[in-house]
């Protein structure tokens, strides 16, 4: 049996946000290197702030001004600082309440090293050099000894021009994908222009791809069926409009092909016929580019049409 | 111990658009819950339990909702549960809140659907690169079409009966305020000479995409009493669900929508769903899913379904009228368009449905299908309260 199979999958999207009103104020005071927050009906001060009373489920709009000086809730050390992390070097990731709040925001703080850090610590903002409107424009916080303490929250009445109304937060997530031993097996065959599929002991349906397991008896499925390499179109649309990601001209013809032998269709594209004469019961067979793990595209093998009965129950 | 009967008391939405740069997401769900706790004339502290769904995380990209909404939502010190069902969730979440009043766990539950559609890209979400895996050559669009095919060799439909759908929610959509799409003009010329996307499929003939909210407030007998309107009785409601691909499966008709469309039927008594049932809001994303639904859900025998549409029985003035509101073709926040249906069905039965009330309409059915043609959610909801 081949080695399971394994590589990298990188989800990755530049997520929009339309900010809403407090937060529009919230960022776009930072870009002023301003910081505001909001006060709650029981007169807390949230910074960051949220647009609804986290107790009375009410509306709230009072935008303060609080300090940029604080002191230090709680942390933690972080040795090894990842891609897109505040600072390139090891740092603390800081709980900070600023003078003038009543709840902390994480951010990163710059210290040289654990033991220069501590709960209660005083610390101020690091403004970053070039602000848009984003929490990065609080580059990060930094060490305040000695430094004035910041008064009390002042009302924040003002309207900022040029307000920022939406930010771009581009998410991302790692993954090693496996596609586990029966697609392995298939991937396997394939590399050999061979499709070989599985059956189930229970039912007899033979699976193309393979799952390793029949998805309607739950029971693993082991036996090996080689099906094709001809196959009947079932059923197939014309694509007009040109997807992102797919460098293929349209029109084209994308079809659900049962290959001879196999119990359910799989997917793919038409070629080597006008895409307005392609029908139901078309008979195909693949056709293979060099290097490439999937067949490039199925074209007429000539036979006759097949009959509708003898595909109907796969559509 | 019988099950408690659920009132719908409260219905509110936000009015649809391509995107709502205006607000924060928690600015869209909050809009739509305060318009159904008005129509209550419920607060924020009369509501038990909060039950959301949304479109898969990709989709707009929220990935816990219950953590970044509970503000917004009057949660906080209140149990919060999400639902996830592609793009049926609208559905199965009413249906796990209305299930939470009928067991007599909540007696007032706020449940909510959303999608901000223009924060992110769903074909994107739908189309991620799985390494060795064949990508899919088509999105959405093409992956349904060649079922629609399938539909109109088996059952022998003329190809004119997917412009006629979409020519009538693209009209009944301009009786609903809260409707995306709205186009005077609207022809069925106009939705003949659209361009061919994915043959059979025309643009005019599919869905947009939609930044929008859909809100509901349920509620036991104790709530429906003191509701100020009338509230919208659950008469019966299931969910199915079935593997995307295996052998056998038939993508028209599939099992999991007849299974889930007979439960709710049993539960409410219907023997004849055409002949007793008033008004249908079925999730039709595009246009000839309303007669391949209408089989599948029982309305028409199996190939009969495009008769009721040609024959006008659809229409809004017609013996059984589907999608007076315009449905999912005039207005889809993916996770939200699930709901409206249940909404839009309850405001029929309570007569609330402004200019596009079907009249008298006493029994409506609410539907919902979702990702590949696997998930199902269904509500008959009535002017009448079930016996006990």
């Amino acid at each position: 049996m081949p080695p399971a199979l394994r590589a990298p999958l990188v989800v990755e999207f530049p997520f929009t946000r339309s900010l809403g009103p407090v937060q529009s104020a919230f960022l776009t005071g930072l870009r002023e290197r301003t910081v505001l927050g909001v006060r709650c009906r029981d007169g807390r001060v949230l910074v960051p702030p949220v647009e609804y009373d986290p107790v009375t489920a009410e509306e709230i709009r009072e935008l303060v001004e609080v300090a940029a000086t604080g002191t230090v809730t709680s942390w933690a050390w972080n040795p090894r600082p990842r891609r897109h992390q505040p600072l390139d070097r090891p740092f603390a990731w800081a709980l900070v309440r600023l003078d003038g709040a009543d709840t902390a925001m994480l951010h990163a703080l710059d210290a040289l090293e654990a033991a220069a850090v501590h709960t209660g610590m005083r610390v101020r903002i690091r403004w970053a050099a070039d602000r848009s409107g984003a929490i990065t424009d609080i580059a990060c916080f930094e060490p305040d000894d000695g430094g004035a303490v910041g008064g009390e929250p002042r009302v924040f009445g003002g309207e900022f021009a040029d307000a920022v109304s939406g930010i771009v937060a581009p998410a991302r997530l790692d993954y090693t994908y496996s596609p586990g031993r029966a697609q392995s097996r298939y991937l396997d065959a394939l590399a050999g222009h061979r499709t070989v599929g599985e059956r189930c002991p229970a039912c007899g349906k033979v699976y193309v791809p393979p799952r390793g397991a029949c998805p309607t008896c739950g029971v693993a499925t082991a036996e090996q069926v080689e099906v094709g390499p001809r196959g009947t179109v079932t059923t197939y649309c014309v694509v007009n409009i040109k997807a992102k990601n797919l460098d293929i001209e349209v029109p084209y013809v994308y079809a659900h092909i049962a290959l001879d032998g196999a119990d359910l269709a799989l997917h793919g594209r038409i070629g080597g016929i006008p895409y307005d004469q392609v029908r139901m019961g078309l008979r195909v067979e693949p056709v293979w580019t060099e290097g490439g793990r999937y067949p490039d595209h199925y074209r007429p093998t000539g036979e006759p049409d097949a009959d509708y009965d003898s595909y109907k129950e796969l559509l | 111990m019988s099950r408690e009967p659920v009132a719908v008391i409260g219905i509110g939405q936000t009015k649809h658009v391509a995107a709502r740069h205006d607000v924060s997401i928690a600015g869209l769900v909050r809009e739509a819950a305060q318009r159904a706790l008005a129509d209550a004339e419920l607060g924020w502290r009369d509501i038990d339990a909060v039950v959301i769904g949304k479109a898969p995380d990709f989709f707009e990209g929220v990935m816990m909702p219950e953590l970044y909404l509970a503000d917004a939502l009057g949660a906080v010190g209140k149990p919060m549960l999400r639902v996830h069902t592609a793009g049926s969730v609208g559905g199965s979440t009413a249906l796990v809140a209305a299930n939470l009043v009928a067991a007599r766990v909540h007696r007032t539950v706020l449940t909510l659907a959303f999608e901000k559609q223009s924060e992110s890209n769903a074909m994107w979400g739908l189309s991620l690169p799985i390494p060795f895996q064949q990508p899919l050559l088509a999105g959405a669009g093409g992956f349904f079409a060649p079922h629609v095919r399938a539909y109109i060799r088996r059952s022998g439909a003329p190809e004119s009966v997917g412009s006629l759908v979409a020519y009538k929610d693209r009209r009944n959509a301009l009786k609903n305020p809260y409707a995306h799409v709205r186009d005077p003009q609207i022809t069925l010329e106009k939705v003949r000479s659209s361009p061919m996307l994915w043959d059979p499929i025309r643009y005019l003939e599919t869905c947009p995409s939609s930044d929008g909210a859909c809100a509901l407030v349920l509620s036991d007998t104790t709530g429906a009493r003191r509701a100020p309107r009338p509230p919208a009785w659950v008469r019966g409601g299931a969910m199915r669900s079935e593997p995307t691909m295996f052998a056998g499966k038939d993508y028209v008709s599939p099992r999991a929508g007849q299974d889930c469309a007979a439960d709710v039927y049993r539960q409410a008594g219907i023997g004849e769903p055409r002949r007793e049932i008033d008004v249908v809001e079925m999730y039709v994303p595009f246009s000839w899913y309303e007669p391949m639904w209408l089989e599948n859900l029982g309305f028409a025998a199996e190939g009969e379904g495009w008769k009721l549409t040609e024959g006008g029985v659809t229409e809004l003035d017609g013996d059984l009228p589907v999608n007076p509101s315009g449905g999912v073709l005039s207005t889809n926040p993916i996770g939200a368009s699930g709901m409206i249906r249940f909404a839009e069905a309850a405001l029929q039965v309570r007569g609330q449905a402004g200019e596009h009330q079907v009249d008298g309409a006493r029994l409506a059915l609410g539907h919902a299908y979702g990702g590949g043609s696997q998930f199902f959610s269904m509500w008959l909801v009535g002017s009448e309260r079930p016996d006990v």
